[in-house]
């Protein structure tokens, strides 16, 4: 009762790496809250190969829900599972993936137990909360915090009355890592049937293909993105010469994406990527909070943009006014020249 | 077969083109400065619901849609693109939705308009980004769902096949109807308006739209279909506990306009002095190898 529940997302017999971030903020939100950190898991062949990517990870209770047409994930079944089994555990806080899965599962979840839920948070804490009408406080409670109004402005809710508290985060916005306190590690394997009826398996997956990342984005330890000031579709094809030669990646800001000038999978933001590369050339980008949130963590911050007072610059280490057009090659011709 | 179509729409405020105006001195949103728009995912969820219409003789396409009186001309910009009919949900009661409430008031407008086959409607609208309402409006039919979809390939013997995004690759899923489905903003844009439906539906309009000086009441009154419908909490049997704020589980705790931590930066320009010395500093620093 009253725990921190994580929902693990797969692929196959593969966790993903945003239920393991997850975990990893899980563990301190139960920590600070005092409670257990839960997870659950739900596929078809996955006993025996999902148990130790997950445990390791601060978790003291697993659910394993293992039975065959549980993978690929469909909605109804999943979405009867974690109802029924949040019925019984009335978790206060369950974390999922702000993936396509979890977009999927999480809103039909919260709407089957009437509890709030928060997409995309790029920031959880436990906090107290008044209500000023009732005069009514609450003692922690989690904030789920997130840009909003197209990345404008950046609001905290809350969920007093309802329970649990649900927030969807994107991959790479936290940190996974190993826990090195104590947690019980406890195992369950509940029967399957009891939580979901075969008239759930209505919707077919007729096909299912998943293809391995064409870029590494997220991991990479230089990033050059590019904005709305690049200007066109070709002007992104020096970002992709500076990117090759500083053995980095090429991201986009939403306007970038929205332009159609670059693959809506390379879009760094609250709504993309959240990237903490070592170093991160701003190209033409104004630097709305939806963008500076899936990047605020780099180490250096280059901007490189026409409009001096673009706010962007305000957090960068180096300012550089100017256009992406002149700037950047003279950038690839320097380092070409100097690295020798 | 012919199908009964709804398409949720929103009429949104622009919140890609963020002018500087748009955000107050007291860091609140100023909606009078951003253009209302249509939802742009709900125009791909459209054009998916006209060409299911195009396949399938006598299926009608309708749009729902809840929000102030002027979102009506979100209908009409529907009724130029080819929707037969429109419903537009606006009621004090409902202001202050989060999304289950939002769900609440659709699906019990839905339930009201009857014997529906396909719900259909974008991922999300850009002022919120959340993907929930489409979902929680399956859930509060009890319909199955199918989100990030990218096609409705075909719908035929009371099933949909659909082709749908997800992480790193797609999936073609089979689903039985009555459906609710989300749309992907990488479908297919949704086509123009047509000129003729312009012509027809330039003076349709919702009742609070009309003023009383309207001069063109005796107009409606020959052609009823440009009367639009607009409903109330009452008129669709709405429990108003379970609409707008009170029906809201989340509540905003706070909003704040962000000011970044100023960092102490070097200022550069564009000359190739400048930019040589800044790339043999991240080379000396071991910054950039």
């Amino acid at each position: 009762m009253n725990n921190v529940f994580v929902y693990i997302e797969i692929e196959g017999t593969e966790v993903r790496e945003v239920s393991q971030e997850l975990l990893t903020k899980g563990r301190k939100l139960a920590n600070e809250l005092k409670v257990e950190l839960h997870a659950i898991v739900i596929g078809t062949g996955i006993k025996g190969k999902v148990e130790e990517q997950v445990l390791p990870y601060g978790v003291d209770k697993l659910f394993v829900f293992d039975a065959p047409e549980l993978f690929p994930y469909t909605s109804a079944p999943h979405t009867d599972i974690v109802v029924n089994l949040f019925k019984e555990e009335k978790p206060q806080i369950c974390l999922m993936g702000a993936t396509v899965i979890g977009r999927d599962l999480g809103p039909r979840v919260s709407s089957s137990l009437t509890s709030g839920l928060t997409a995309d948070c790029t920031q959880l804490e436990i906090g107290p909360y008044e209500d000023k009408k009732s005069g009514k406080v609450y003692e922690n409670l989690l904030y789920q915090i997130r840009p909003a109004f197209g990345g404008n402005i950046v609001a905290t809710i809350v969920n007093p009355d309802h329970r649990p508290q649900m927030a969807t985060v994107r991959s790479g916005v936290m940190q996974k890592a190993v826990y090195d306190g104590s947690c019980k590690k406890e195992v369950v394997y509940p029967e399957v049937s009891k939580y979901v009826s075969p008239e759930a398996f209505v919707v077919k997956v007729l096909d299912h293909h998943v293809e391995a990342a064409k870029h590494n984005l997220k991991g990479a330890p230089i990033v050059v993105a590019g904005g709305y000031g690049v200007g066109s579709k070709e002007g992104f094809d020096s970002l992709f010469e500076l990117a090759k030669v500083l053995h980095g990646e090429v991201g986009g800001s939403r306007a970038a994406v929205d332009a159609g000038w670059i693959d809506n999978d390379r879009q760094i933001g609250q709504t993309g990527v959240t990237v903490h590369p070592k170093v991160y050339i701003a190209c033409g980008i104004s630097g709305q909070i939806q963008h500076i949130a899936g990047m605020q963590d780099s180490g250096i911050i280059i901007s490189i943009n026409s409009d001096p007072e673009a706010p962007i610059n305000k957090i960068a280490d180096y300012v550089i006014t100017g256009t992406v057009e002149e700037v950047v090659p003279k950038m690839i011709k320097y380092y070409k020249q100097n690295s020798k | 077969m012919s199908l009964k179509i709804v398409v949720l729409a929103k009429q949104v405020p622009d919140t890609r083109n963020v002018g500087k105006d748009a955000m107050t001195a007291e860091g609140t949103v100023n909606r009078a400065a951003l253009p209302a728009i249509f939802n742009p995912e709900d125009l791909n969820a459209l054009e998916q619901a006209l060409r299911i219409k195009e396949q399938n003789p006598g299926t009608t396409v309708g749009l729902l849609t809840m929000g102030p009186p002027r979102a009506g001309e979100i209908i009409r910009e529907g009724l130029y693109r080819g929707a037969d009919t429109g419903w537009l949900l606006t009621d004090r009661l409902f202001a202050g939705a989060d999304t289950l409430a939002t769900s609440y008031a659709l699906a019990t407008a839905i339930k009201k308009i009857g014997n529906v086959d396909l719900v259909i409607g974008g991922r999300q609208a850009i002022d919120g980004d959340t993907a929930q309402v489409g979902p929680q409006v399956a859930q509060k039919l009890g319909l199955n769902q199918v989100t990030y979809a990218e096609e409705i390939i075909s719908v035929k013997d009371g099933k949909a096949t659909i082709r749908r995004m997800i992480d790193g690759g797609v999936e073609v899923v089979e689903a039985p109807l009555p459906l609710v489905v989300t749309v992907n903003g990488s479908a297919a844009e949704c086509r123009p308006a047509n000129a003729k439906l312009v012509m027809k539906y330039k003076y349709s309009a919702c009742p609070l739209e009309v003023t009383d000086d309207d001069t063109r009441k005796g107009l409606r009154a020959e052609r009823p279909y440009l009367n639009l419908t607009q409903w109330s909490v009452a008129d669709v049997d709405g429990d108003p506990g379970q609409c707008g704020m009170s029906g809201s589980p989340t509540k905003v705790k706070e909003v704040q306009s962000i000011a970044f931590q100023a960092k102490e930066s070097k200022t550069l320009t564009g000359a190739d002095s400048d930019i040589d010395g800044l790339i043999k500093e991240l080379l000396n620093d071991k910054i950039i190898g």
